[in-house]
């Protein structure tokens, strides 16, 4: 019995820490591509993009793939995070003179904001059953959008300054700043100015603390209640599960960790508009955890990885870009959904699986 | 004083066992009433710490009603339902089962996409611990509190014979298999009623009496009392210490296997009025 317990152990282990060792090879393998100078322009401004996506990626499946139900506004917290990423961080920047720290709290500061937004919209809509959450995230997410193109705010040496434009007769000027003071965020016009500190490397940490949180998440007694939740909620509750406080934690840590990539990505880019965050970002999110294979962790890595170089990699190809990324797209949903492909990747499971039995013998094929 | 099912008087041991313990629930004009139906009419029942009793009746009579309503998966119109004493209004099925009443289901409730040992150690967490963030940082008390629910799962599956099971996919087993399992997450809860739906449903002569023997032993383990529905008369006759029968959504008849087998209304119920009778 000792010996099972051990095997079901490291089953479990080795799929995560070959995500880790897989997603740190790449980091190094990249990193070392752009010192070098061996990367195109062009990619290696995607590398930081494609750290947020991908843990834009991982923390949505927390809530599609384990919790089991669908929101549509990721990117909405996304939204929250970015922008009170880039007022945290523009604030600081006299106080704090590290350009890594200021990125670490920035992060932070949208993870919270982000997790306090999750827990506003998740709190009411996971009481219910059904397709709620997803009416309901879809509409947070273009309210977020509406709020963030009337949000004005500046910063000067007497605090902060924050103004809704509602009536939109309103501008950056009627904050009435000091002269020392700069304007963050003017309205429609997003953020501007922003200073530009996210680095590769924040990425790549920020993609490994997702990982870390949501695989050691799923492999706890609240994960177990969580996937309990997804497969029968009416059994959830039967046993003692307390339904709502579990789709809440699982929802409030995806947004939260939303909400810290979106920061990261923010301060990746000298401006930001509002609208960056729509409809299709929440979308195009969505496209790679399913085509990654819901609760699939290391799937949505890939899926995100793949899906955002793809377009860069077209776009040659002009007009034919589009046509080509959804012909791909529509290829690997019905590759991985034919019974032959199945078949074809239970065997590969199923060899994998032989080789950790007999791996002590050391005979293994 | 209200109709018992307990004392039983055909097995004299049993009676001394439970009769001077306050009865685990009693049910007291419990009723419930979808639109106009009566489903269930004035329910009485009382059963003692360590009994087994069967609720049986012809099919639509109410039998998962009365399940349900123990459950708070419905809230009854009428009626109270003492759980040890205390009355249980207002609960939601989440709080009844922490208060001691776990179930299985008709038709199977499990969580397919997840491991056997999974199923039931999910149905412990009532009784660990472990924070969120100590689970996420893997504070110490996440591997000693683990590792207690992993050996408990395996004490529970072990019962079963499904110790060898603890890695397949819940959804995968056997049909007999997925309702043991079934009885197995009910029992990780750590009742003191376990209320079982048709548990030998689908199940041939030898699972039938393999099943019985794990019941009577579940019993005789953890000292709970339980309530089963089942139309396997073969099973509730030779198990059960006390039997409800139960039509149209009432009592008709109370006793021991040897009176609901003699007992004229209970025969009415199920073979119909005799011609000229």
């Amino acid at each position: 019995m000792t010996k099972r317990k051990k095997r079901s152990l490291k089953k479990t282990t080795v799929v995560d820490f070959a995500t880790y060792l897989g997603v740190t090879v790449l980091f190094v393998v990249m990193y070392s591509l752009q010192s070098s100078g061996s990367l195109t322009r062009s990619l290696s401004g995607l590398l930081i993009p494609i750290c947020c996506y991908m843990s834009m990626a991982v923390s949505l499946n927390l809530t599609v793939g384990i919790l089991g139900e669908l929101s549509l506004g990721h990117a909405g917290f996304m939204s929250v995070g970015a922008f009170s990423g880039i007022i945290a961080a523009m604030s600081l920047q006299d106080a704090i003179p590290s350009a890594g720290l200021r990125l670490a709290i920035a992060m932070v500061v949208g993870a919270i904001f982000a997790a306090i937004v999750g827990f506003l919209v998740g709190a009411p809509v996971l009481r219910l059953q059904g397709d709620y959450l997803a009416i309901v995230t879809l509409a947070f997410g273009e309210i977020i959008k509406e709020l963030m193109n009337c949000l004005i705010v500046g910063v000067d040496e007497r605090g902060m300054h924050l103004l809704f434009n509602l009536t939109g007769s309103k501008t950056a000027d009627d904050l009435h700043l000091s002269e020392t003071g700069t304007a963050i965020i003017k309205g429609a016009q997003g953020a501007v100015g922003i200073k530009t500190i996210s680095t590769f490397t924040a990425g790549f940490v920020l993609v490994m603390v997702t990982l870390f949180v949501v695989l050691n998440l799923v492999r706890s007694r609240q994960g177990r209640a969580i996937m309990a939740i997804r497969d029968n909620e009416i059994a959830a509750q039967s046993i003692g599960l307390h339904v709502t406080s579990y789709k809440l934690m699982a929802f409030v840590t995806s947004a939260a960790l939303a909400g810290a990539a979106g920061a990261l990505y923010g301060l990746n880019y000298s401006s930001l508009q509002a609208t960056k965050f729509n409809f299709n970002t929440s979308i195009l999110i969505l496209v790679f955890v399913v085509l990654g294979g819901l609760g699939n962790i290391w799937g949505s890595l890939v899926a995100a990885a793949a899906l955002t170089i793809l377009p860069e990699a077209l776009r040659g190809m002009d007009d034919l870009r589009m046509l080509i990324y959804s012909i791909v797209l529509i290829l690997v949903m019905l590759a991985t959904n034919a019974p032959s492909m199945k078949a074809f990747f239970s065997r590969v499971q199923a060899a994998f699986g032989k080789k950790s039995h007999e791996g002590g013998k050391g005979n293994a094929v | 004083m209200l109709s018992k099912l307990i004392p039983v008087p055909s097995s004299g041991l049993l009676t001394e066992r439970d009769i001077d313990k306050s009865p685990i629930l009693e049910c007291i004009n419990l009723g419930i009433t979808f639109g106009g139906l009566k489903a269930v009419e004035n329910f009485n029942i009382t059963i003692g710490r360590t009994e087994i009793s069967g609720l049986i009746g012809p099919n639509g009579a109410g039998k998962t009603t009365i399940f349900n309503l123990l459950t708070k998966v419905y809230q009854p119109t009428t009626g109270t339902v003492l759980l040890d004493g205390k009355d249980t209004h207002g609960m939601n099925t989440m709080q009844v089962n922490r208060a001691g009443i776990a179930r299985t289901f008709q038709n199977i409730r499990l969580f397919t996409n997840m491991s056997v040992e999974d199923n039931v150690k999910c149905a412990m967490d009532a009784s660990l611990r472990c924070s969120m963030a100590g689970s996420i940082l893997r504070l110490p008390g996440f591997f000693r509190e683990e590792k207690a629910a992993h050996d408990r799962a395996m004490e529970l599956l072990e019962i079963f014979g499904m110790q060898d099971l603890a890695d397949a996919k819940a959804g995968s087993l056997p049909y007999g298999a997925q309702r043991r399992l079934e009885i197995a997450r009910a029992l990780a809860t750590n009742p003191s009623l376990l209320l079982l739906d048709e548990p030998a449903a689908g199940m041939n002569p030898s699972e039938t009496a393999e099943l019985m023997e794990t019941i009577r032993k579940i019993r005789d383990t953890f000292q709970i009392a339980v309530l089963l529905i089942e139309h396997d008369m073969s099973l509730v006759m030779n198990i059960c210490e006390g039997i409800a029968v139960l039509n149209f959504g009432r009592v008709i008849a109370k006793g021991t296997p040897e009176e609901i087998q003699s007992n004229p209304m209970v025969i009415e119920a199920y073979l119909g009025k005799q011609k000229g009778a």
